[in-house]
């Protein structure tokens, strides 16, 4: 494939650009409901629509449990189909998140994070996908807009893959990058058209009584199918082997899709699953998600100079959770500092520290693990606060391994 | 629009279903003896005009003709949730018209896209929980037909009560006691709350008016947007009636007004049919409700000495639905 195309660049926050995604991703459904922070992607499909611009079709719907109803109907129906919510409505969704991971319907949605009522709060955080990480989903979180753009695109090919068959939600930051205005390098429409193309769903062995014949798992009078039986203790736990071998095959071709894109685009995250930053001869690393690790990587470079080896991690893809990639990048480590943007009341520490310090126990030289939890409810967090971790997280070389986690930017 | 031309002839249809070579749903699903919702289903395949696709939410129905790696369904068949059929059905419906508009899967000779769209619930997953999803989905105009098998109340979890049913009923969380004797409320009025959307079709069915539902259906399938047919359910475990007895209950039911068989076209034009008509127009062909209810273990606490009142009150607000549809109908003054 040619070297990167010629692309246009435009001016557009993390909403749009997500948008444009769709639009070019040769979605046959949207069905979506509106919700701060998300609402922008919406709309913009909407015009794009209503304008001629996308051949889709759009479905209001009243609620955002309908919005992913709605989108399981049309994928169980042949089609590709599109959705984006935020916080309540993602919880809201909660029910229907579980059935179309388990019958393996390849939605993707796009999650602009942002903080779980109550209180009420609109600004980001990230407990709303967080607390989806056991519904089955393939989780991608994105940096900053053109990522956004990048990973949704990314995300057809990665749900419809015949090896995986799993639903994706792409994350954004709210409003720091859904609301916020960036350059976006978008690739011409036949382009993403060629790389996505259009959905061709997967195709099922008829039982051999019937003869050797595959058929498309989709509604279809021609070979009737019930989908979504009744599933008892007889063979419910198979099912579930399925999805969890599905999703233990999904690594590979997330980064062979990366890659692929890569290709056309020029633009690559790490290996599609972390992405690290000067992170090869590091003696304290840490590790994140979204867009503070991209402050994260100048405050690298402002450390670097002062003579700290201190390199970062951000951590693309939740689900499948990249362990064998985290051991191999922490071996040699000499302390780590993990950033959630999440708690998890009652646990030891956020979602993000718990599953990095269980990746890390294997290890004959277990590196000192730090916690932090920040930004909740969208609370800043300047570079001042992370060269303050990092610093911390580079002394840290002789703790013992009893968890401490911290809480910067908190008032007293 | 709902009229129709097409006359159900049991005779054509039977040859029919015999060359297609299935019925929609297979004998031996696991339907309790007595209940008719597997019925309903049948009378609903009979009066298809082309494939048939279904939605089902979660109930008997779905839990009943589905245990894998069984199923009973000779036709696509998709469950979701409890209360999202209808939007699921959205889905579905934006989907096929896509993929038809695309010309997607012409000349795969593997893959039909030319269905019509049925979505089964039961009337806790229509009245009460998924009743939002409903409207919704009627509001904006996808074509598909609802038919509700309404036996009044959550069966699936053990009887418990719905907005469905109906004044002194009996159910495991509505039971006769000493102080409160059954459902101290009547039904939501569904069908009017419906027929406000003002969609297309509207109607009632009862099973034993196998010719009447047929029609209906036909009506359903042919009309040009949402349709919702409501159809009168019996529940031998619900409602302690004998197995045996649930078509003659179909037939009491429409007969003491209890469940009078109408259509409402576009939301504005309510007319009664036939079985109700001939009521509307003879009164003492009208049976007392003590008919009905005497036939259903349910009701048994309303005959006591002390509860009398209640077959009373039955009776006054039966009649008060009756009126009121009269009225509606343009058959009272």
């Amino acid at each position: 494939m040619a070297k990167s195309v010629q692309q246009r660049m435009m001016s557009l926050n993390g909403d749009e650009a997500v948008a444009w995604a769709a639009r070019q991703s040769n979605v046959d459904v949207v069905a979506a409901f509106p919700i701060t922070p998300q609402t922008i992607i919406m709309e913009r499909i909407a015009e794009f629509i209503h304008d001629g611009l996308m051949d889709s079709e759009i479905i209001r719907v009243e609620s955002e449990h309908s919005a992913l109803s709605a989108s399981w109907g049309a994928s169980i129906a042949g089609a590709r189909a599109f959705t984006a919510t935020a916080a309540n409505g993602l919880a809201l969704m909660w029910e229907i998140l579980y059935i179309v991971a388990s019958s393996r319907a390849p939605v993707v949605m796009a999650v602009v994070n942002r903080a779980l009522s109550a209180p009420i709060n609109i600004h980001c955080d990230h407990s709303d996908s967080m607390g989806a990480r056991d519904s089955g989903w393939i989780q991608i979180y994105s940096e900053d807009a053109q990522e956004a753009y990048d990973n949704t695109i990314q995300a057809f090919r990665i749900a419809e893959h015949e090896n995986v068959q799993l639903p994706v939600m792409v994350m954004l930051d709210g409003f720091l990058i859904s609301h916020t205005m960036q350059n976006v390098q978008i690739l011409p429409e036949d382009v993403v058209s060629d790389f996505v193309g259009y959905r061709k769903p997967s195709r099922i062995k008829l039982p051999e009584f019937y003869g050797e014949k595959e058929i498309p798992l989709m509604l279809n009078p021609k070979y009737p199918i019930s989908i979504g039986p009744l599933d008892l203790y007889d063979y419910y736990f198979e099912h579930k082997m399925q999805q969890i071998e599905a999703m233990k095959r999904a690594p590979e071709v997330i980064k062979e899709i990366h890659k692929e894109f890569a290709e056309i685009s020029g633009r690559s995250y790490g290996d599609g699953l972390l992405d690290p930053y000067r992170a090869e001869d590091a003696d304290a690393l840490i590790m994140g998600i979204g867009s503070t690790m991209g402050t994260m990587k100048a405050v690298v470079d402002e450390l670097r100079e002062e003579g700290k080896k201190v390199g970062s991690v951000r951590i693309r893809t939740f689900r499948p959770f990249p362990a064998d990639e985290i051991r191999k990048l922490a071996s040699g480590v000499s302390s780590l500092g993990v950033l959630d943007r999440s708690a998890s009341f009652g646990a030891e520490g956020g979602p993000l520290f718990m599953e990095v310090r269980s990746a890390l126990y294997s290890l004959k030289d277990r590196p000192p693990v730090l916690g932090y939890i920040y930004g909740l409810g969208g609370r800043d967090m300047p570079p001042r606060l992370l060269k303050k971790i990092a610093e911390e997280v580079l002394s840290a070389r002789e703790e013992p391994e009893r968890p401490r986690v911290g809480y910067p930017g908190v008032r007293e | 629009m709902a009229e129709t031309k097409w006359v159900p002839n049991i005779r054509q249809i039977a040859k029919e279903m015999h060359e297609r070579g299935f019925t929609g749903i297979t004998p031996g699903h696991r339907l309790c003896a007595g209940c008719v919702a597997g019925t309903i289903v049948r009378q609903v395949m009979m009066a298809a005009r082309k494939p048939v696709v279904v939605i089902n939410a979660t109930g008997c129905l779905e839990v009943a003709t589905t245990i894998f790696p069984y199923t009973a369904w000779q036709v696509p068949w998709a469950h979701n949730a409890f209360e999202n059929a209808a939007a699921v059905a959205s889905g579905v419906e934006r989907a096929q018209a896509k993929l038809i508009r695309d010309k997607r899967f012409e000349g795969d000779p593997d893959i039909e896209m030319d269905y019509d769209i049925v979505v089964f619930g039961g009337d806790g997953g229509t009245y009460d929980i998924g009743l939002q999803a409903l409207s919704g989905a009627l509001e904006r105009g996808h074509k598909f037909m609802y038919v509700l098998y309404d036996n009044e109340a959550y069966m699936n979890t053990g009887i418990q009560r719905s907005g469905s049913t109906p004044f002194g009923a009996w159910t495991t969380t509505t039971p006769a006691g000493k102080v409160i004797p059954g459902k101290p409320v009547g039904k939501k009025p569904l069908v009017d709350i419906i027929a406000a959307h003002r969609i297309p079709y509207v109607a009632t069915v009862s099973p034993y008016y196998w010719n009447d539902a047929l029609v209906k259906f036909r009506k359903g399938f042919e009309a040009d947007g949402p349709v919702f047919i409501r159809a009168f359910s019996t529940c031998n475990r619900g409602w302690y009636n004998a197995p045996e007895e649930s078509i003659a209950i179909s037939r009491l039911a429409v007969e003491t007004c209890v469940f009078p068989l109408y259509e409402v076209v576009n939301g504005v034009e309510w007319r009664l049919s036939p079985p109700s008509l001939a009521i509307a127009k003879n009164p003492q062909k009208k049976k007392p409700v003590e008919e009905y209810l005497k036939t259903q273990r349910r009701f048994r606490h309303m005959f006591k000495p002390e509860n009398r009142w209640m077959i009373k009150r039955f009776q006054e607000m039966v009649d008060y639905e009756w009126e009121l549809l009269l009225e509606r109908v343009g058959l009272k003054g």
